[in-house]
């Protein structure tokens, strides 16, 4: 268990940056770019463009393949899924009965 | 989410607390392949050239008809282009639920699975090259209409499945 929370650890960590949400939103647009295109939207080194690329790298959320000479990035979304699937839809249950249960009492207390 | 992805690849990627071997079968048998995502039983002749077919079961009908329309006994087919188990499988891939999405023909799908530690990496690797509509169901565009979230649901749910037992709640 507590290797998962190392993983999402380290989802929420890239997340907390306006520059890799950037990275991720670019990539959303349009799947599968180079460190070029990437950095061409940026005012930023290619350093450290690529230092931001490499935290999403570890977090699984941009995952690489090679096109011929070029390496391409694609955003995988799966580990936001996985909190997704984990976290969020647990909560929304938990709201979802809460409002079931209130809606539950306010009938009984009028009947 | 209604934007589209626009790229012709879409890549995806889960580490699973599991053997390479588990998510192999996890893939191709239909045991396994019946019990997350979509669904559906796959039949693989795992050599090149093989037939793939993820074959309906009565829950797809049932669903199906409550929803209006016929479930095809063939969810989705295609041809197996290299199976070297359990590390590599690439297939071609064809939706046949959705006639407008059948027609734009076969897509490659390839499954790399390596070792890492504690368990298994999967990554999925789908060529969609000029198939825009089953780009959008395959990364999850259709959720919200009741069409399922597409590949990162499936590998969270194939994840859970091989490591609690049980697949998340749809």
């Amino acid at each position: 268990m507590v290797e998962a929370v190392d993983d999402d650890d380290r989802v929420f960590k890239a997340l907390a940056d306006p520059t890799r949400r950037f990275l991720l939103d670019r990539l959303y647009e349009r799947d599968g770019r180079s460190l070029t295109e990437l950095e061409s939207e940026l005012e930023m080194t290619r350093f450290g463009v690529m230092k931001h690329l490499r935290v999403l790298e570890e977090a699984g959320l941009v995952v690489t393949a090679r096109s011929g000479r070029e390496k391409l990035h694609y955003l995988n979304p799966v580990p936001i899924r996985l909190i997704h699937d984990r976290w969020i839809d647990k909560y929304r249950e938990r709201q979802v009965s809460a409002l079931a249960d209130l809606k539950q009492r306010l009938e009984e207390d009028s009947a | 989410m209604t934007t589209t992805k626009q790229a012709t690849t879409q890549v995806y990627r889960v580490y699973i607390k599991a053997s390479p071997q588990a998510v192999w079968d996890a893939i191709t048998q239909a045991d396994w392949t019946d019990r997350y995502g979509y669904g559906g039983r796959a039949q693989y002749d795992l050599r090149p050239g093989g037939a793939y077919r993820a074959m309906a079961t009565e829950a797809h009908k049932r669903a199906g008809e409550e929803m209006g329309f016929p479930t095809p006994d063939v969810l989705v087919d295609g041809e197996v282009v290299e199976a070297d188990p359990p590390r590599r499988l690439v297939q071609t891939w064809r939706m046949c639920m959705d006639p407008q999405v059948m027609s734009e023909g076969f897509s490659r799908v390839t499954y790399e699975i390596e070792e890492s530690p504690g368990g298994a990496r999967l990554t999925v690797t789908h060529d969609l090259e000029g198939m825009p509509r089953l780009a959008v169901l395959v990364a999850g565009g259709q959720e919200a209409e009741g069409a399922g979230g597409g590949w990162a649901w499936v590998l969270s749910d194939l994840k859970s499945v091989l490591e609690t037992g049980s697949r998340m709640a749809s």
